[in-house]
């Protein structure tokens, strides 16, 4: 589904990706773990498509497309989603308004018919069951005057609506009591965990891995892959630290 | 405003107009008058949609008896110079309220000037303009509120938000207090932005196209100065009016 091979970046002059190389195939959940500046947010942002997240080196292939020769709006519509670290906030606009045009943006790009407001409401009210989100925390403006972990649920309402196929979630579990953690990881479960849907979960914890169980774990350092493994791995890292599984 | 010569820019309030185009319909006519009775409440509207090329002056006097109130909405939007002006004068405990956007584009040249005079104790007023202004469009609001010396309790507001589309485009702001009584309350706040680039991101990360992100988040911008207009109809007309308006500069 995707397969990244030696990507390099830079941010403002400064490189920070060194030569990435992974794949994910469909049906998998990749779990990205590694040390602080290790280059896991500036992943997710490179294959999002952020401004000033230029790609300097290296392919990313999603669906037998170049990810790189697509706007960001393009990469959501091919079925890339992007969870973020810190959720924006966007006054005035609400988060049915926001998650309608979306869709219906995604849809237009697709060559596919407009959902009816009858069937997108059906479709939120769905999803935002399954987070345990009141459907009135969608009536107002996109994660303004939300906790921390009422963004962190409202981001996986938006994945549920938007329905990607690749799910690529940046350190969705910070700022999660345990409740929460446990009905976003549940929620991450029903939405992606299918055989033509795959996940990359970033986090620096293991704790989210107790509930979306990755088939693939892998340490990011000094902007690339260091050591691939299975769940034990993250059981491993937990127990050693960085630095120790690192060096080993 | 009522002298027969062309003003010029060194007039303060003519200071950012486009004076070539005020010369085509100069001298422009007398202010329309608003007289509201005591007591009264009275709602009016402007959409200035000029014809592109054209200059239109709206010119307003208003009296506010003791105890009245006015309601003023305004959309700013036509012409390649729109000015509305607005001398506002307050009786005891009245109300004045202007609601305004401006939104251009091209090299329009775009203005709100108000004038409010607290003339006696007690008279509240308010004023919220909102401006959208991209290519090469200059929108100005200049506002100047006056307190006289008897005028005690006045509570005023100026709030004025512009947002520039491009780095061509000019948003001058400019409110003014002259206060002679002690006993006042006089909020006012000016700020100029741009698009918030994160929520772009944010937005065509869930797959918006770029044009209608950016016209979300424009509506959202100028979002509230018509919430308060009481016929539905008018309502709709100003709303339908300054989207059309915001798609034309996307």
């Amino acid at each position: 589904m995707l397969t990244i091979e030696n990507l390099t970046n830079e941010i403002d002059g400064k490189a920070i990706l060194k030569g990435l190389s992974l794949s994910i195939n469909a049906g998998e959940i990749h779990a990205i773990m590694g040390p602080n500046g290790a280059g896991k947010s500036t992943l997710a942002y490179t294959l999002g498509g952020r401004p000033n997240y230029e790609v300097t080196g290296g392919t990313a292939t999603f669906e037998g497309k170049d990810l790189f020769e697509l706007e960001p709006h393009e990469r959501a519509a091919a079925g890339l989603f992007l969870g973020f670290q810190y959720p924006v906030e966007i006054p005035g606009v609400s988060n049915l308004q926001f998650l309608r045009e979306s869709l219906n943006s995604q849809r237009k790009a697709r060559g596919e018919e407009p959902l009816s407001g009858g069937e997108f409401i059906k479709r939120a009210k769905e999803k935002a069951g399954l987070l345990g989100l009141d459907m009135e925390m969608l009536k107002r403006p996109v994660n303004v005057g939300f906790s921390g972990g009422e963004k962190k649920r409202a981001e996986m309402v938006q994945m549920g609506i938007l329905d990607p196929k690749l799910a690529i979630l940046d350190e969705t579990d910070s700022g999660l009591d345990i409740d929460a953690l446990k009905i976003v990881g549940a929620g991450i479960n029903a939405i992606m965990r299918k055989p033509d849907k795959a996940v990359l979960l970033i986090t620096h914890y293991q704790r989210l891995l107790d509930y979306v169980k990755p088939d693939f774990v892998h340490v990011l350092a000094a902007g690339r892959i260091v050591k691939s493994g299975g769940p034990e791995l993250a059981l491993e890292l937990e127990r050693e630290g960085y630095a120790e599984v690192v060096a080993a | 405003m009522t002298t027969l010569t062309l003003p010029t820019r060194k007039a303060e309030e003519w200071r950012y107009s486009d004076l070539d185009a005020l010369a085509t319909v100069w001298p422009t006519p007398a202010p329309t008058r608003i007289d509201v009775a005591a007591g009264e409440s009275a709602r009016h509207h402007l959409l200035q949609d000029a014809a592109d090329g054209a200059a239109a002056v709206h010119d307003y006097a208003i009296s506010i008896a003791d105890g009245a109130r006015c309601d003023f909405h305004v959309l700013n939007i036509g012409g390649k110079f729109g000015r509305v002006t607005f001398a506002v004068t307050l009786g005891k405990g009245s109300h004045f309220e202007l609601n305004g956007a401006i939104i251009g584009g091209g090299s329009q040249v775009l203005e709100i000037i108000t004038k409010v005079t607290h003339a006696e104790p007690d008279a509240t007023s308010g004023q919220t303009i909102r401006s959208i202004l991209g290519q090469h469009a200059t929108g100005s609001y200049l506002g100047s509120i006056n307190v006289a010396r008897n005028a005690q309790r006045t509570d005023a507001f100026q709030s004025v938000k512009a947002m520039l589309l491009d780095r061509t485009a000019t948003a001058n702001a400019k409110p003014e207090l002259e206060i002679y009584a002690d006993d006042v309350k006089c909020a006012h706040g000016a700020t100029v932005g741009e698009l918030d680039r994160q929520a772009l991101f944010y937005m065509a990360s869930r797959g918006m196209d770029p044009a209608t992100a950016k016209t979300l988040l424009m509506k959202a911008f100028v979002a509230g100065v018509f919430d308060d207009v009481v016929d539905e109809a008018v309502k709709d007309s100003l709303e339908a009016a300054a989207l059309a308006k915001l798609e034309t500069l996307v």
